[in-house]
């Protein structure tokens, strides 16, 4: 068996588009957003349409959570399957799905970090030479985390060794999570630069040069904060 | 559209609510209690459920079942630690507990569904209508299994379970439709057999739970049990008898310890006092407060490690809790308060009765759904990670705990063979990492066309609904068809089986219903025997010695006719009585009346 998240082929899409347009019930051309207009159904969320539009706010990485939360009660209000219970099967069919998305999209945008894996996913296009292991000093030194950590769950944890190695490991934490921190912040400032990027809306290549190199950048700091996130998880559980 | 009612289906009592006027309320019995034991016995009569059952426990306690709520979604292996403390015979068909009550042998969603049929008769005589609709509450911690078997239960009591939802989010429901509270929440909900924490957040009617955790075999029952393994060997020790091989009398002990430990979250000591067996005269002793703590301290101790990860699950600190509600009986218990107290760091929440926010949360749920309220809407999660068996018996998670529901996950499936035509999927449910270490819900297996190995696409979707049960489908990605999934529950009854429960049901419901009035004619004969020999008592020499003995004579044959099994001969005893005894009552009302009016002036009256 096999993961496989790749979109529908373009023919889907653009039949996926156009049944869209038009409500299931009255067949009548679609204006309203999660309503038809005429016959007030409620409509399915597009299976192509991604998180940001799903929960209609714009694809940029520093999002108010505030914003989000509101957005996602007030769809949550529209959707859930709660409110649906004296309606049609296929109403209650359409809300249950809706309401999965919904939690699905709110779920991701709402962590910072997801948000930015999430984005980069769907940019992947551009940034198709991404490298997506950890850089080799990085790797070196969680092998030999990874090692005293072997050492100290073998060790006795009351020995003088069991001590040393524990006072080891401590400071490897703290170190480990100042490193995080760092990189948070610096994910940070590319979150702006890619939102102010993207505000400017340059179709030069220069630019998209630029957001090429934002993206690049991003995905390197998120996989080894991954890393280093795994490992400081193990150490926490491992000393505690 | 039809009514839909509330249902706390609980370890120990059970009730059910209705919205009136836009308030929550709980349905009573005629004699004003609102809950019922759930207790089922089997009686030469047939099968009784709460009240009347309860008095089975000591005098036949191999056909008397409780907390069955225990079994639900259980096989045989769950419980085998505690088989001991049960008096009725258990055993295991299909990965399905059953329990031998008499000739028979029953599913606990069988014993559960005796339990609602006994609330919805007291519903539909209250409100004089037929209940066919039903929300019911679950613990939160409970798993796919124990939901469908709640399900199941409904069904074969011939309610439509509209919606499952969960025990302390139901509360905060009833919570904040009375304290109108914004704000995080902490919902500690410690039962008679399970225990629930949930954390919420409430914000304009939106009730979003955050995280949730618990321990689906924790609660009050366990305490008890603490009490009674100390009697049992005090008894033994003193008095050299096993009472554990008394089945009665062990239920007495058990009855004994609960109601001292009840006593005692009131009084300091209390007297315990239980009955030995062959005559052997009483087993007395004092029991203290502190006695009754230092014992059970350590079961108070496990609900606080679920609650550290609910808090660490939301990315909350005890601060950051605004407000701490108490539900179920056993949060009634001092140190249990001291406890929840010095955890979050504040005093907790406990205006509403305990015992009854449940079904009250239940009947607000069932009014949403009804579209009754509109302003309010519960966000509710999943307890535990979803996933499947992969290569080396190793799980892998698809819908992580503590994701908001309905939610969903795909996952695509293909061929390492030419030619396969399935493959067999495992689904589970737990935060371990190995297959063995989680619980297995459900194995399928998925139809694939025979085809080159890697050619075939299944889709397969993983929804788990709002009642947080679990949804599978499948589409071939190539015809866009759309497969049906036969789905083998691991440890619950199959649809066929619960049919035949629901047809069987509805075959004894008659037998039920005379077992039903019989008992309750015989309540009634007791009732009046006494009232009549009180009258009697009193005012016999108001009316001639010739009618005294026809009252006598009355009541000698209703005497006789209670201890019969026709409900008919019983009630017209009563009405003969009854007849008989009219003057002696009139001459009652009189002579009463008289004596109020005596030693006062005309002008008073």
């Amino acid at each position: 068996m096999a993961n496989d998240q790749s979109s529908p082929h373009s023919e889907t899409r653009r039949q996926l588009q156009m049944a869209r347009s038009m409500c299931w019930h009255c067949q009548s051309e679609m204006s309203g957003e999660y309503f038809c207009e005429r016959c007030v159904k409620v409509q399915p969320v597009s299976k192509d349409a991604d998180y940001f539009t799903c929960l209609g706010v714009p694809r940029r990485l520093t999002l108010d959570p505030k914003k989000l939360e509101a957005k996602f009660y007030e769809l949550s209000r529209a959707f859930h399957p709660d409110f649906y219970q004296t309606k049609s099967p296929t109403e209650q069919t359409i809300s249950l799905s809706n309401a999965a998305v919904l939690n699905t999209a709110y779920r991701t945008l709402r962590d910072p970090i997801q948000r930015a894996e999430y984005l980069l996913a769907l940019e992947a296009g551009s940034v198709k030479d991404i490298r997506t292991s950890p850089p080799a000093d990085l790797f070196e030194e969680i092998l030999e985390l990874q090692e005293t950590l072997e050492e100290y769950r073998a060790s006795d944890r009351d020995s003088e060794q069991g001590h040393r190695l524990r006072a080891t490991l401590q400071t490897e934490q703290q170190t480990l999570e100042g490193r995080r921190e760092d990189m948070e912040s610096q994910l940070r400032q590319l979150f702006t630069d890619w939102d102010q990027l993207q505000d400017r809306e340059e179709a030069t290549s220069q630019a998209r040069a630029e957001r090429d190199r934002v993206l690049k950048h991003m995905r390197d700091l998120l996989s080894n904060r991954t890393y280093i996130n795994n490992i400081v998880s193990d150490l926490a559980a491992t000393i505690a | 559209m039809a009514r839909i009612v509330g249902i706390d289906l609980g370890t120990t009592n059970s009730l059910i609510a209705y919205m009136k006027d836009g308030q929550p309320c709980v349905v009573p019995d005629r004699h004003g209690r609102t809950m019922v034991p759930s207790v089922v016995a089997l009686t030469d009569n047939g099968l009784i459920v709460g009240d009347s059952a309860r008095e089975h426990l000591t005098r036949n306690p191999e056909r008397t079942v409780y907390s069955v709520k225990r079994f639900m979604g259980k096989g045989l292996a769950d419980v085998q630690s505690e088989l001991a403390y049960f008096p009725y015979h258990l055993s295991e068909t299909g990965g399905v507990i059953r329990i031998r009550l008499g000739p028979k042998n029953y599913s606990p969603p069988q014993i559960s569904a005796m339990i609602l049929k006994e609330l919805k008769r007291r519903a539909e005589a209250h409100l004089s209508e037929s209940i066919t609709k039903a929300v019911i509450t679950v613990p939160a911690y409970f798993n796919d299994s124990q939901r469908q078997a709640t399900k199941d239960a409904g069904l074969i009591a011939g309610l439509e379970v509209l919606r499952i939802i969960n025990e302390p989010t139901a509360a905060s429901l009833a919570y904040g439709l009375q304290e109108k509270t914004q704000g995080t929440i902490a919902v500690y909900d410690f039962g008679g057999g399970t225990f629930d924490i949930s954390i919420l957040k409430l914000k304009g009617g939106i009730f979003e739970v955050l995280a949730t955790n618990g321990d689906t075999h924790l609660g009050g029952d366990d305490l008890d049990r603490v009490l009674v393994d100390l009697f049992a060997a005090e008894i033994r020790d003193q008095r050299g008898i096993d009472i554990g091989s008394y089945p009665d009398h062990m239920q007495a002990v058990r009855l004994e310890a609960e109601r001292a430990k009840i006593r005692l979250s009131d009084e300091l000591k209390t007297e315990i006092t239980i009955e030995l067996p062959e005559n052997r005269g009483c087993f007395t002793r004092e029991l203290t407060r502190d006695q009754l703590e230092s014992l059970v301290v350590g079961i108070i101790e496990r609900t606080l490690a679920p609650c550290r990860i609910a808090l660490k699950d939301a990315g909350l600190t005890p601060n950051d809790i605004d407000e701490v509600v108490l539900v179920g009986g056993s949060t009634r218990m001092p140190l249990v308060r001291q406890r929840v107290e010095a955890l979050f760091g504040k005093v907790p929440h406990c205006h509403l009765n305990p015992d009854e926010v449940v079904a009250l949360g239940a009947a607000v749920q069932a009014d949403i759904l009804s579209g009754g309220t509109t302003d309010m809407l519960l966000l509710d999660v999943t307890p535990l990670s979803l996933g499947i068996e992969t290569m080396g018996g190793v799980m892998s998670s698809l819908i992580r705990r503590n994701t908001t529901i309905p939610a969903s996950a795909k996952e695509m499936f293909t061929t390492y063979v030419d030619g396969q035509t399935g493959v067999d999927i495992h689904i589970l449910q737990g935060e371990r990492e190995l297959v063995k270490d989680n619980r297995s819900l459900a194995r399928f297996r998925l139809k694939v066309p025979p085809l080159p190995a890697g050619v075939p696409r299944i889709e397969v979707t993983f929804l788990i609904d709002a009642n947080g049960i679990l949804n599978v489908t499948a589409k071939d990605m190539r015809t866009g068809q759309s497969q049906s999934i036969e789905v083998k529950p691991s440890y619950g009854l199959s649809d066929t089986e619960v049919e035949r429960m629901i047809e069987d049901s509805f075959k004894f419901a008659a037998e039920d219903v005379g077992a039903r009035k019989l008992i309750e004619a015989r309540l009634d004969a007791d009732a009046l025997i006494k009232t009549t020999e009180k009258s009697l008592a009193e005012a016999g020499h108001l009316v001639p010695t010739a009618e005294v003995d026809g009252i006598r004579t009355s009541l000698t044959q209703l005497s006789a006719a209670k201890d019969g099994a026709d409900a008919r001969v019983i009630r017209a005893r009563m009405a003969e009585l009854e007849q008989a005894a009219t003057h002696l009552n009139v001459a009652m009302l009189d002579d009463s009346l008289k004596k109020s009016l005596h030693g006062k002036n005309v002008s008073d009256v």
